[in-house]
C-alpha cells in the first residue's frame, strides 16, 4: 500500500495515509498534504523546524501537527520534505521537520487553507495505522 | 469518496425540496433545499444534504435549515447553507457555519470602457493586472501595516484603508456592512493568527479566487440595470477573495475552543466540524469578536486588490483611474455570520445568520442599503466559472420572508479537484480558453484545471432557480474576457 492517497471531495481535497507505526502515520501524512501544495521532489532537507504541539486526542494532534507545518510553511515559507519524531503520544509530539525554504526551483500549486476535522479519523487496524483528514483549499 | 443521500426528499414546488425532520434523529427544524429537477440529480450525488440535515441539529436553529441551489459538500455545513439560530433561546454560533474562509466575497467594478476598447488591449491588461496583484500560493502584499495599524484596520476595516489611500470614499459606502462588522476585538485574534495574515492584506490567494475583467452581455431588468449604472458591451471587473490566513487561523483557533465549550455546555452533534457554543456564552462572544475582526479584514484586503486593479488599468490605459470609472458596483460577503433581526412566528427575534457560501440579499427599503440602492433592493453578486458567465441580481422581499435575506454564491462545484485535474490530462485549459477569446493569467496551471468551467455546475441553472423562487432578481449576465488567478 502507498504511504498516503489523495481522496477526493467535490470542493477541496483530502489524504488517506497509512504507516506502521504512529510516527509513521503522522509523517506520511505531512508528506501527503505537502504534495497538494509542491512537488515533493522538488524539496532538498536542507534546513530544520523544530515541531512541538499537543491535541485533545491522537486525531486532533494530528490536525494540530499538520496545522504547525502549515504555519511554518505561511509565515517562515518552510516547506516540510520528512519529519522525524523524538516523541509521539496519544496527546503531545515533538519532532523535527526536515526541509528548505520557498525558492524558484517550487513550483507552488495549491493553498491549503486549513486542515478540517471533517470526517477526521485515525484508527488502529490489524497491522497499521490509518488516518483521514480533509483540507480546505 | 461521496456517497450521496438515500434519506427522503419530498419535493414541495418547483424549486423546493424538503428533508423532513424526522428524516434523522437529533433534527431540530426541517432541512430545505432550493433546487430544480436538474440540479437536484446532481444534488442527490453528494454528501451535501446529510450536512443539511445535520446543521439542522444545531440548538436553536430555527424555521429550517436552508440549502441554495449551489450547495455542495463542505466541512461540517455544506457550501450554500444558510441558519439562523434564536438567541435568546440558547441559540448557538458554529464556526464551521461560516468556514475557515471568513469574509470570502466578491465586488464588481464597472468601467467607462466598451468592450472594443479593453479587447484591443486585452493581452497586455491582463498581464500589467497579473503583474499588479499579488497573487498565488506564499506571495507576500505589497502593502505593509504596523502592529498599532493592523490592530486598526482589523477593528475599522474598509474605511481604515480607504483613509490610508486605497481606494475612494464612495467604496466604503457600497460595501455590504460599509465594510465593517461593528464588535469586531483585535484583541481576540491570537498572535498565530496575525502572523499569517500581517503580509497577505492585498493578495489574492488561490484556489477560486480570482481577478476578472468581464463584460455585460445580456441585461434582463433595463431600469435596474440603469440604476446600477449598467448597459450591454460594458466592460466590468469581479474580484473574489477573502481574509487570507488570517481568518483561517481565526477559524482554526475557535474550533478547538468551541468542542471544549460543547462538552460544557452538554451540546452533541453528529459532526465533530460542526463544533459550536451558545451565541450569548464567552466563547460564542470571543468567537464572533475575532471573526468580526477576520471579516474587517477581508473588506480591508479586497480593498486595497482593488486599489491595484485601478492603477492597473490606469496604467495600461493612460488614463486617471476615474476617467475609467471603476467605480465599485457592490460588495458582498459570502462566509459569515451576523446579528439579524427577522420575523419568526410573527414575532421579531434577534438570530444569528450563519451564511456559509450564501449571500446576503435583502430587499428594498432595508436600512442597511446605500441611498443610492434602497429602492432597489441590495445588489448581488454572482461569480460563476471563468469559462461561462457570472451575475448581477438584487435582492428581494421574498427572501426577506424565505431565507432570512438570502440567495446563492456562484455556481457550485460539481467535480472533484482530483477529477478536474484528471480530465485535464494532456489539455491546456489556458489555450481552450484563448480560443473562446479569454486571456487567463495563473500562477499555476494545475490551479487553472482545477477550476476549469467543467468542474463547475452551470450558473445560468443556479441563477434561474434564485430567480424563479423569488429569493433574487436577475439584472444581467457578464462574460469573462480576461481572468487572474492564484
Amino acid at each position: 500500500m502507498e504511504p498516503f492517497e489523495i481522496i477526493d471531495h467535490t470542493a477541496d481535497v483530502g489524504i488517506a495515509a497509512r504507516g506502521e507505526t504512529p510516527e509513521d502515520l503522522f509523517a506520511n501524512a505531512a508528506a501527503g498534504m505537502f504534495s497538494i501544495i509542491t512537488d515533493p521532489d522538488n524539496v532538498e532537507p536542507r534546513t530544520s523546524r523544530p515541531v512541538t504541539v499537543s491535541g485533545s486526542d491522537r486525531a486532533d494532534l494530528l490536525v494540530a501537527f499538520l496545522n504547525e507545518l502549515l504555519f511554518l510553511f505561511e509565515t517562515d515559507r518552510f516547506i516540510t520534505r520528512r519529519v522525524e519524531f523524538d516523541r509521539l503520544t496519544e496527546t503531545e509530539l515533538a519532532a523535527v521537520a526536515h526541509g528548505e525554504a520557498i525558492g524558484p526551483q517550487h513550483e507552488l500549486e495549491t493553498e491549503i487553507k486549513a486542515v478540517t476535522r471533517h470526517e477526521l479519523a485515525v484508527e488502529q487496524r490489524a497491522d497499521d495505522w490509518h488516518a483521514t483528514v480533509l483540507f480546505d483549499i | 469518496m461521496a456517497k450521496g443521500w438515500s434519506g427522503p426528499l419530498e419535493q414541495i414546488d418547483d424549486y423546493r425540496w424538503r428533508i423532513p425532520k424526522n428524516a434523522q434523529s437529533g433534527m431540530r427544524v426541517d432541512g430545505i433545499l432550493y433546487a430544480d429537477d436538474r440540479l437536484m440529480e446532481m444534488v442527490r450525488q453528494d454528501n451535501a444534504p446529510q450536512q443539511v440535515a445535520n446543521v439542522a441539529c444545531l440548538p436553536g436553529i430555527v424555521r429550517a435549515s436552508y440549502a441554495m441551489p449551489d450547495i455542495h459538500w463542505g466541512y461540517g455545513f455544506c457550501i450554500g447553507g444558510v441558519a439562523a439560530t434564536d438567541i435568546d433561546s440558547g441559540g448557538v454560533v458554529s464556526p464551521g457555519g461560516v468556514g475557515y474562509d471568513i469574509n470570502c466575497g466578491v465586488r464588481m467594478l464597472t468601467t467607462s470602457l466598451e468592450r472594443e476598447a479593453v479587447q484591443a488591449e486585452l493581452v497586455r491588461l491582463m498581464d500589467t493586472i497579473y503583474n499588479s496583484v499579488p497573487c498565488g500560493v506564499g506571495v507576500g502584499g505589497q502593502v505593509k501595516f504596523s502592529g498599532r495599524e493592523q490592530r486598526d484596520l482589523l477593528e475599522r476595516g474598509a474605511e481604515f484603508v480607504v483613509e490610508k489611500g486605497y481606494g475612494r470614499a464612495r467604496d466604503v459606502e457600497h460595501t455590504e456592512a460599509r465594510g465593517c462588522l461593528d464588535g469586531a476585538d483585535p484583541g481576540t485574534v491570537s498572535d498565530r493568527a496575525l502572523q499569517r495574515g500581517v503580509n497577505q492584506c492585498g493578495t489574492l490567494g488561490s484556489g477560486n479566487h480570482f481577478v476578472e475583467v468581464q463584460v455585460v452581455d445580456e441585461v434582463y431588468d433595463e431600469a435596474a440595470a440603469e440604476q446600477l449604472g449598467i448597459r450591454r458591451g460594458l466592460v466590468t471587473v469581479m474580484i473574489h477573495t477573502g481574509s487570507r490566513g488570517l481568518g483561517h487561523q481565526v477559524c482554526d483557533d475557535s474550533l478547538r475552543t468551541m468542542e471544549k465549550a460543547m462538552r460544557r455546555y452538554n451540546i452533541e452533534l453528529p459532526d465533530r466540524q460542526l463544533a459550536c457554543a451558545p451565541v450569548d456564552s464567552p466563547e460564542g462572544r470571543r468567537y464572533l469578536a475575532g471573526m468580526r475582526a477576520a471579516a474587517n479584514f477581508a473588506w480591508a484586503n479586497r480593498q486595497i486588490l482593488t486599489h491595484h486593479v485601478r492603477r492597473a488599468f490606469a496604467e495600461q490605459f493612460r488614463q486617471s483611474d476615474e476617467e475609467l470609472g471603476l467605480d465599485l458596483v457592490y460588495d458582498v460577503a459570502h462566509n459569515v455570520a451576523k446579528i439579524e433581526e427577522h420575523e419568526v412566528d410573527g414575532k421579531a427575534r434577534r438570530l444569528c445568520v450563519h451564511r456559509k457560501g450564501a449571500t446576503r440579499a435583502f430587499g428594498p427599503g432595508s436600512p442597511e442599503l446605500p441611498e443610492a440602492y434602497r429602492g432597489l433592493g441590495q445588489p448581488v453578486i454572482i461569480p460563476g466559472d471563468m469559462g461561462r458567465a457570472s451575475y448581477l441580481l438584487v435582492g428581494t422581499q421574498a427572501a426577506m420572508e424565505q431565507t432570512f435575506g438570502t440567495t446563492c454564491h456562484g455556481a457550485g462545484r460539481t467535480k472533484s479537484r482530483k477529477a478536474a485535474v484528471r480530465s485535464a490530462k494532456g489539455r491546456s485549459i489556458q489555450n481552450e480558453l484563448k480560443k473562446k477569446g479569454i486571456i487567463a493569467r495563473a500562477r499555476s496551471s494545475r490551479g487553472l484545471a482545477e477550476e476549469q468551467s467543467s468542474a463547475y455546475k452551470d450558473v445560468d441553472l443556479v441563477v434561474d432557480v434564485v430567480h424563479q423562487a423569488g429569493l433574487s432578481r436577475r439584472v444581467c449576465r457578464m462574460k469573462p474576457m480576461g481572468v487572474v488567478k492564484g
